[in-house]
């Protein structure tokens, strides 16, 4: 199941080590996440539902779906999807909602290594993907400190697992592999007043800006100025029975397992969905070796870009619009999926149905803007379909409703990360404009023209079309809301 | 059908992307199966010699002057598309190449016999690997150029080792 060859990439993997899974002994690579060491080693079942005793495998990878929970070294409810594998940790299948252990809340020590308090910075900006590192290339550009904080082991956000070419201009990457933009924005900050805190979840945004981070199991508090919230997206999920099937994944977590991992999914996929990701993670997929049985898109026409499914289609991968999944087949793992036609109703046609051998399902059926901060702290928020659900409310300068506040990325309404790494730049900027004591005016104004630029020409075409409706709809509500003047 | 609902680009489509027959007999060309407006313009950059244009902003879609392009090949790995072939319909005997961007592993070697697949994945007959790019500036999408029958060079569009269909 390890992919041992890739044309696009070279895995770094740690030592192998051996580590227990319900007191069986199994090999992995260490920094790895358990929950690939066990794909790897063919686990796909790592719990039970708690009610119907339904067997779970993972669904997000990213530390968002609690369908991967399992006991590590005596501790319940560990998420290992996102922790890393260490020599010798004892894996164990919990049973129900498992036990907190028995120890004494004391008072922590105090350690210097460790203070509570992080003190203040200009500029804080949480999430570490294309978005939160533009911004802090834009802000730090100008001389603006700031701290950009990951929950993830590293910063890059969905752009390390990106092995394709961007599309765009040259201004934006165009032709560059994600993977490759990540490095360059990481490089771009090496000389940038810039901090990046991987590791590091924002647990809380309060009032006075103060955040409260989760850092090696240790609570810390850090107060911002400013604050830009790039968090991105959570991968939406399909109803349809058998859904939680172990071998359901997410594309996002289709792509963390072979891209970032190095572990395919399986052997052979169903792709649900023929948006850009859809089509993108197959295409990933046939690189890694594994075969894609189909893709099936519910609505009559491919919703990506056609030079996309022409890859997958030469490919010999039928792209089937107009189609729909009825169900996963399979007891304790995907066996196999039933697909029939659909009606301009969204109804099954009676006859057309048609099971394809797969014992992988990958749902790439669009994703949901991250917006918990914003709402803790009481931005004004309002649900936007083209942008792909609830978002905050942001005027021009991607500020919320409360000041000082931005949504850039995803985050703010779900585009391609080409436009993502704008907003990011145009967030950082519209917060440097305010932290500055004597900020260069002209200067400002260029940078902010040529961002501006950039993101209407992105979204200029036919495939822009939602962005640009959404972002629209935006400008007026954040008028409504007293913002923008 | 249409490229919409099926991926695949239909010969009316296609047709206003060759050049015409007089200078397909003068040497390799360049054909650009782009046809959407999207948010690119790489190849532009791509051609040294300035032979591909987009009009207005990015999201016109490319247009090849055939005059200028001498099919060298250098836009087809520039693309993230893959959406650039290079034909050399000017060979004498019924042949012709088609130099295709290819990232899979793994690569095959210069005189391999291997089974041609159309746009639609069907296996149209045999080539042979004529060249094997892969150097450094190709950025891990290698361009390989397959001897065809001539009367394939406008359907061959991918490829798969001889025995994997087997
Ligand atoms: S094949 Fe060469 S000359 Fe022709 S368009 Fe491409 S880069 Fe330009
Ligand atoms: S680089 Fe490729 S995908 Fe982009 S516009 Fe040119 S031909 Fe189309």
């Amino acid at each position: 199941m390890r992919i041992r060859e890739h044309p696009i990439l070279d895995f770094q993997k740690g030592p192998l080590v051996e580590f227990e899974h319900d007191g069986r002994k199994l090999e992995g690579h260490e920094g790895e996440s358990i929950a690939a060491a066990l794909h790897a080693a063919g686990v796909r079942v790592l719990r039970h539902s708690i009610r119907l005793n339904r067997p779970r495998g993972f669904f997000c990878a990213i530390g968002r779906c609690s369908s991967c929970l399992m006991t590590v070294d005596g501790v319940p409810n560990v998420m290992t999807c996102v922790t890393a594998l260490k020599a010798g940790m004892r894996v164990e299948t919990q049973t129900g909602k498992g036990t907190i252990p028995d120890v004494r809340f004391t008072e922590a020590p105090s350690d210097p290594d460790y203070p509570r308090d992080l003190g203040s910075v200009p500029l804080a900006i949480v999430g570490a993907g294309p978005a939160g590192l533009s911004a802090a290339v834009a802000a730090g550009r100008l001389g603006v400190e700031c701290v950009v904080l990951d929950e993830n082991p590293v910063p890059g956000g969905q752009l390390i697992k990106q092995t394709h070419m961007f599309f765009g201009s040259k201004e934006h990457h165009a032709r560059v592999r994600g993977i490759d933009i990540g490095e360059i924005l990481l490089k771009e900050i090496e000389d940038l007043p810039v901090s990046v805190m991987t590791g590091t979840t924002v647990l809380g945004l309060y009032p006075g800006k103060v955040l409260a981070l989760l850092r090696n199991g240790r609570l810390h508090r850090l107060t911002a100025d400013s604050v830009i919230l790039a968090t991105g997206a959570s991968e939406n999920m399909l109803a349809f029975p058998n859904g939680d099937l172990p071998g359901i994944y997410g594309a996002g977590a289709v792509q963390t397992l072979m891209n970032v991992d190095g572990v395919a999914p399986g052997k052979r996929v169903l792709m649900v969905g023929a948006g850009n990701i859809g089509l993108i993670v197959s295409y990933q997929l046939l690189q890694a070796g594994v075969e894609v049985a189909a893709v099936v898109e519910g609505l009559p026409e491919i919703g990506g870009y056609h030079v996309h499914a022409a890859k997958v289609r030469r490919a010999g991968v039928p792209v089937m619009t107009s189609h729909t999944l009825l169900h996963a087949v399979g007891t304790d793992r995907v066996e196999g999926a039933i697909i029939s036609e659909i009606d301009g109703d969204w109804r099954p046609i009676e006859g057309t149905e048609i099971k394809l051998e797969v014992d992988t399902i990958c749902l790439a059926v669009g994703l949901t803007p991250n917006c918990e901060l914003a709402s803790q702290l009481g931005c004004d928020e309002a649900y936007v379909a083209e942008l792909g659900g609830r978002v905050a409310i942001h005027d021009t300068d991607l500020e919320t409703t409360v000041p000082g506040v931005y949504v850039a990325g995803d985050a703010s309404g779900i585009e391609e990360a080409s436009t993502a790494m704008l907003e990011g730049r145009l967030a950082g900027l519209s917060a440097a404009a305010k932290l500055l004591t004597r900020p260069d005016a002209d200067e400002l104004t260029r940078l902010r023209i040529e961002v501006e630029e950039g993101l209407r020409a992105l979204r200029a075409g036919p495939f822009g079309e939602h962005p640009r409706a959404g972002k629209q709809k935006m400008v007026e509500l954040a008028r409504s809301c007293g913002g923008d003047q | 059908m249409s490229h919409r609902s099926d991926g695949i680009l239909e010969p009316r489509q296609l047709l206003p992307l060759v050049p015409p027959a007089e200078r397909k007999a003068l040497g390799p060309f360049v054909i650009i199966e782009c046809v959407e407006s999207i948010p690119c313009n790489p190849c532009v950059e791509a051609c040294p010699k300035g032979a591909i244009r987009i009009e207005g902003d990015m999201n016109g879609t490319p247009s090849v002057d055939f005059d200028i392009c001498d099919g060298c090949g250098l836009c087809v790995s520039a693309c993230p598309g893959l959406a650039i072939f290079v034909l050399d319909m000017s060979l004498d005997a019924g042949a012709a190449t088609v130099s295709l961007p290819y990232e899979y592993l793994p690569l095959p070697t210069v005189g391999d016999t291997v089974v041609t697949l159309s746009r639609e994945g069907e296996v149209l007959g045999e080539g042979t690997v004529e060249r094997v790019l892969s150097a450094k500036a190709l950025d891990r999408t290698p361009i390989v150029t397959l001897s065809v029958p001539a009367d394939h060079a406008m359907d061959v569009r991918h490829f798969t080792a001889k025995d994997s269909t087997a």
